[in-house]
């Protein structure tokens, strides 16, 4: 196997296990404040739209790293700088 | 295959040199005429008083529930925000709903959009903290709670655009290349549901993307520092 084909064949495993990785942890996170978000509605519905305002907020935040791991695998498996039929083309 | 066959940006129309025309363009403009011409056809004829019609009645409601939302959010007036952050969810909702339209590609599926987008929000909060609370006590925010806390100040602000970017790219592009990729698989029924559930997810994200920058201006404009406060009070206090 010469070494471009190597390149091609690490980057696709990586880029699957990037992104099977990377949101594991941010959707259990969800998960639970969605948990929280709901619990606390229940107990003050007056206040559910500023809660429901702030678990917006605090869901883009936890996203980011989710995001982050599926960048990095969208560039491993299209803008691969290390395989040159993707830098060549 | 690069990044660039993911996106809108790939589809040149017409090129002179350095300048290119692309789908992303297009699609842009076409979303900035049809809300202006949707509102110009509303706004002809204005009513106070007396029967209003339906597309006063929406727009009303429109404008009403967005400038609740920003109020609430920045716990101020939020009549000087609301250009800024009301475009910013109109034009992203306009082009994630208009996305089941075939045909069209929201241009918010390719980063160039969305990284203007956010480099907009990016270069709008300084500029709204400093028209607040004055250009010093702006700066000297970077330095609390402790000066040596600056540089991940700054990193911070930067890492928080790059997210709102990469969000809302992330999300509108993976919806459009599910729905082309389930058209190939089982065509029947699955991708309507996929493209509906896209819809749902464009407007949660304009929602998001307006909402985030609300948070990110409300944080830059209610700085307030106890010492320059202290400071403050004693100069009134003494003169």
């Amino acid at each position: 196997m010469d070494s471009q084909t190597l390149i091609a064949v690490v980057s696709i495993i990586t880029a699957g296990f990037t992104i099977a990785l990377g949101s594991i942890g941010p959707a259990l996170a969800e998960g639970r404040a969605l948990c929280e978000a709901l619990r606390a509605i229940a107990q003050q519905p007056d206040e559910s739209s500023t809660l429901i305002r702030i678990l917006f907020v605090g869901l883009a935040m936890v996203e980011s790293t989710a995001i982050y791991c599926f960048v990095v695998a969208m560039i491993v498996l299209f803008a691969n700088p290390f395989w040159s039929p993707a830098t060549g083309g | 295959m690069n990044l660039d066959t993911m996106s809108p940006d790939q589809v040149v129309y017409a090129q002179w040199g350095v300048v290119s025309i692309n789908a992303t363009l297009v699609y842009t403009w076409v979303t900035i005429a049809l809300i202006a011409l949707v509102v110009h056809l509303v706004t002809r004829k204005l009513v106070i008083s007396g029967k209003r019609t339906r597309g006063q009645q929406f727009l009303e409601w429109a404008v009403e529930s967005i400038r609740e939302e920003i109020g609430q959010a920045m716990n101020r007036d939020p009549r000087p925000y609301l250009p800024f952050i009301a475009g910013l969810f109109l034009f992203i909702a306009v082009s994630n709903v208009l996305s089941v339209v075939p045909g069209y590609v929201s241009p918010t599926a390719s980063l160039s959009t969305t990284a203007a987008l956010a480099l907009c929000v990016f270069l709008a909060v300084p500029v709204f903290g400093m028209t607040s609370i004055g250009i010093k006590r702006y700066l000297k925010s970077y330095f609390e709670p402790f000066w040596l806390m600056f540089p991940f100040n700054i990193i911070g602000e930067l890492s928080r655009t790059l997210a709102l970017a990469v969000r809302l790219f992330g999300n509108m592009m993976s919806a459009g290349k599910v729905a082309a990729i389930l058209l190939a698989i089982t065509p029947l029924l699955f991708p309507i549901i996929m493209n509906l559930f896209g819809l749902l997810t464009g407007l949660v994200q304009a929602y998001i993307f307006a909402i985030l920058a609300t948070v990110y201006i409300a944080s830059a404009v209610n700085v307030t520092s106890k010492q320059v406060d202290r400071r403050e009070e004693m100069t009134e206090q003494l003169g």
